[in-house]
């Protein structure tokens, strides 16, 4: 299932790398911080929305290593973000589709306003299809569904694809096998 | 007839080579992207669910619309039923006063286009700013949208740069990444700001309240998430009943309109969601009715409502790609778009538009709702003339055509004078058209000097057990004799007499296609008089419109004009009838045809008809004859896109025919075979004729000219 979700996911030109364990999977979201300099500056902040994953983690520290990176998420903040990271719920393998309940605004804000998005999940999220999607989740418990495929685009213009016209511009997925929580 | 203003438009649209290089390219690209996303997936069975939800959904639309309304007030959205555009406009313009709404946001909406929403509220001093990029860029330009999902795919980026340009202050190139950058940022700045986010919804979910939005964007994301009220405006045909229909909708879509696996974003939203303040979005749902009612009671057109707007209609259809939108008029384009702005608009409004359909059915095969475009474009024909009556030419033609012995000896007499206003040039139409030809003295070639019915006389036939009755058609009959000669001869070799009866007469296509249905009814009943007289084993034409005539027409024409105590000889008929190439292959397959031994005719290439492809199915029957026989077949190319013949069409649009033709003629020469076969005489006659003048060493043959001398 995963090899099918990585390539459907890399045909909507989403990067998608897989982690065994949650600590290298922290390294790799540290590491892609540092490549993109955040740093505490407008254009190039971070934000994170709580989730599952950083349980246990120390918050203030990952903060002082990255100046810049801030897990209260407000639109002014994510406006000016280079960089957004939410954790989602499910993927989906035929589309290579990664979806997420994000009743909650900030998980939007995070995921919609910022360059680049990361996106965490459990690889035992995956499932095959959006049918089976829709008999997971149901709307009683979920106002909004978000499902998101590859990075924002467009081809409005003569035809020519182009990425990140509203929404970020990359979309990195980065999949855990371990990830405990409660999805 | 086409007014001169309309025509005007459709020659300024045919002679805009950006508008059908950009719509050409992309619906060659297009045919092939939508194989490769629909991969694995059985089509039919998709569509099959999809007409069935959104065919019952049309079917409830109150109960359903009852349904959406309880659960989406449950879940704490404000739910409004709006009649008429006014309506709709009268609550957004109220709402926008009680809230102090100064500035909105819009993500695609066709149903407020369809209302003319930004009008309204911009002449209330509201600034309303399209967000996706192609509306934006069209509503820059103050212009319609040309495409329902690439609303700005006429533009160039030439022509985007300048408008973005003059918007910002500042010359821009025509880089389209760093165009699309200005959008991003000039855009961001409005979703901010604004107080107000207005969308469309691609569904309404009635089990759950739940709006579905579909977009690459991602601007109905930022639309719904960032202004604290959302307003969404949805179309009571966008209803459907479960949570889990949502599902093959969802699929068939993005397929169907980008050839895409799914969009970027897919958002399903169920009552409002709290802002990033904490408070609770101030939520509204307007399902707007606008006719779409009295559409769902109309037996006929109910049909239409199971559409999804992916408009893969559009990207097949041989005309719309010649001539874009903007000839169709305001919202809603090509062939569904007639449909629907004949309704929610009015049908005079169609008038001139439906007369582009080709009927050649490209849509029809395509639409993951299962839409019968091309009948329905019909339909609606056949309510106008109903409305304002048949035009004084044309009634003067089918009163002729009613009449078969007059019919038939205008026949014979254009036969003795073409020669004396100059045959050879142009080319020549489906019968009775020749006649509103006689009318211009326009040039009439192909008359044959014998009509087939009387060299059907001289010819000798064994005597065989069997019996099959011909019928040839107008074309067969007064054009291509020879045609109906080689007919005769295979069917002799199967071991089967051949009857003519005389009494035949134009199939009625003609008229049906021009909205005549009461003389198509004429033609039909004294065709089966005539076809039933003798029993006979099978009736066959060698002429697909009129194998179709037989099969479905008569039963149709009969059905809609309510003359049932015609419908079992119809249906008797319709059993009997079969079409040239599927009957043989039966032949062939049940050992009455042989073909000679290890004969190797060399390369051929073939032109699927329109109307054997997509209304007799016969796809394969006649490829494998002419393989069996010893050909090698080369694919050209859009085999199966129509010549630009549709009968009386390239009379009508002859600007519009021409070019379709060039283009068939262009992927046959392509294969670089020396003859290129197919099953239809009219396509023959058209096709024959642009080689003809093309000057093109390639042979054109109907399958029944070919097979005959390869029998063994
Ligand atoms: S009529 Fe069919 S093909 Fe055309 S837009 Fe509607 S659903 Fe798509």
């Amino acid at each position: 299932m995963f090899d099918l979700f990585k390539a459907r996911a890399e045909a909507v030109s989403a990067e998608v790398h897989r982690f065994a364990a949650k600590g290298e999977a922290m390294e790799f979201i540290k590491e892609t911080f540092r490549k993109e300099a955040i740093a505490d500056a407008p254009q190039s902040y971070a934000v994170w929305t709580d989730c599952p994953f950083l349980v246990g983690e120390d918050k203030d520290a990952l903060a002082k290593e990255f100046p810049g990176l801030a897990f209260d998420v407000t639109r002014d903040r994510s406006e000016q973000a280079k960089i957004g990271v939410t954790q989602m719920h499910w993927g989906l393998a035929n589309t290579g589709s990664v979806c997420q309940n994000s009743s909650d605004p900030k998980e939007r804000l995070a995921s919609m306003l910022p360059i680049i998005h990361v996106a965490i999940i459990g690889t035992g999220q995956i499932l095959p299809d959006l049918p089976a999607l829709l008999e997971t989740v149901h709307p009683k418990d979920c106002a909004y569904l978000a499902i998101i495929s590859g990075p924002s685009r467009t081809a409005d213009i003569e035809r020519v694809l182009t990425i990140g016209v509203h929404g970020p511009k990359r979309l990195i997925v980065v999949c855990v096998d371990d990830l405990g929580g409660n999805n | 007839m086409a007014n001169t203003e309309f025509k005007q438009s459709v020659d300024k649209a045919l002679h805009n080579s950006n508008l059908s290089g950009a719509l050409g390219r992309f619906s060659e690209a297009y045919a092939t992207a939508r194989v490769k996303a629909y991969e694995g997936i059985d089509f039919e069975q998709l569509r099959e669910r999809i007409a069935a939800i959104k065919g019952y959904a049309a079917e409830h639309q109150n109960e359903l619309a009852e349904q959406f309304t309880k659960a989406a007030t449950a879940r704490g959205a404000k739910v409004f039923r709006a009649n008429s555009p006014k309506e709709v406009k009268d609550y957004i313009a109220n709402l926008c006063r009680e809230k102090g709404v100064k500035r909105i946001v819009k993500s695609k909406s066709m149903a407020s286009e369809e209302i003319h929403l930004n009008d309204h509220l911009v002449k209330q001093g509201i600034q309303v700013n399209e967000t996706d990029l192609g509306e934006w860029i069209i509503q820059l330009a103050g212009q319609t949208p040309s495409h329902m999902v690439m609303p700005a795919i006429h533009m160039t980026r030439d022509e985007v740069a300048d408008l973005f340009s003059k918007e910002i202050n500042e010359r821009l190139t025509n880089d389209i990444p760093k165009l699309v950058e200005v959008a991003r940022k000039e855009l961001r700045e409005k979703f901010l700001q604004a107080d107000m986010g207005i969308s469309g919804g691609n569904m309404a979910i009635a089990e759950t309240g739940t709006i579905a939005l579909v977009t690459n964007e991602g601007n109905a994301r930022l639309t719904t998430s960032l202004p604290k009220i959302h307003v969404a405006i949805v179309g009571l045909e966008k209803l459907v009943p479960t949570w889990a229909d949502a599902a093959p909708i969802l699929v068939a879509l993005p397929k169907s309109a980008t050839s895409q696996q799914l969009t970027s974003y897919v958002s399903l939203i169920t009552g409002p969601t709290p802002n990033d303040d904490g408070s609770m979005k101030d939520m509204h749902i307007i399902l707007m009715d606008n006719k779409r009612s009295e559409m769902a009671a109309d037996p006929i057109f109910k049909q239409a409502l199971q559409c999804i707007r992916c408009a893969s209609c559009l990207n097949v259809c041989p005309v719309y790609r010649l001539v874009g939108g903007h000839v169709f008029g305001k919202v809603y384009t090509g062939g569904i778009g007639t449909i629907l702005t004949a309704w929610f608009d009015e049908l005079k409004k169609s008038e001139d538009i439906q007369g582009l359909c080709i009927q050649c059915g490209n849509c029809k095969q395509v639409c993951p709702g299962k839409i019968d475009i091309p009948a329905l474009i019909l339909e609606i024909r056949r309510r106008l003339v109903k409305e304002q009556g048949q035009g004084v030419v044309q009634k003067a033609i089918f009163s002729v055509v009613n009449n078969r012995p007059l019919f038939h000896a205008m026949l014979r007499t254009a036969s003795k004078t073409q020669g004396l206003v100059g045959a050879k040039e142009g080319f020549i139409r489906h019968l009775p058209l020749f006649l509103s030809g006689l009318a211009d003295f326009r040039s009439l070639p192909a008359i044959a000097d014998k009509p087939f019915r009387d060299v059907f006389d001289t010819i000798k036939q064994p005597v065989l057990p069997k019996k099959v009755a011909f019928y040839a058609g107008c074309l067969i009959d007064f054009a291509y004799p020879g045609m109906g000669e080689k007919l005769v001869s295979i069917m002799n070799k199967a071991g089967y007499n051949v009857t003519f009866p005389k009494g035949q007469t134009c199939c009625g296509a003609p008229a049906r296609y021009n909205g005549a249905y009461e003389v198509a009814a004429g033609n039909a009943t004294d065709n089966i008089k005539a076809l039933l007289e003798e029993d006979v084993d099978y009736v066959i034409s060698a002429c697909p419109t009129c194998t179709g005539a037989l099969k479905h027409e008569f039963i149709d024409v009969y059905e809609s004009l309510g003359k049932r105590d015609m419908l079992p000889k119809a249906r008797r008929l319709a059993t009997k009838t079969m079409d040239f190439s599927s009957f043989v292959k039966q032949l062939v397959d049940e050992g009455k045809l042989t073909f000679k031994e290890g004969q190797s005719l060399g390369r051929i290439t073939y032109h699927d008809s329109c109307h054997l492809k997509r209304t007799l199915h016969a796809e394969k029957e006649p490829r494998e004859l002419l393989t069996q026989a010893g050909y090698q077949i080369d694919e050209m190319f859009e085999c199966d896109m129509c010549c630009g013949m549709g009968g009386s069409y390239s009379l009508k649009f002859p600007e519009i025919s021409k070019p379709i033709l060039t283009r068939k003629l262009s992927n046959i020469k392509a294969t670089g075979a020396p003859m290129v076969a197919m099953d239809c005489p009219g396509c023959v006659m058209q096709i024959k004729g642009g080689l003809d003048k093309d000057g093109a060493k390639i042979t054109v043959k109907h399958t029944v000219e070919l097979i005959d001398d390869l029998l063994s």
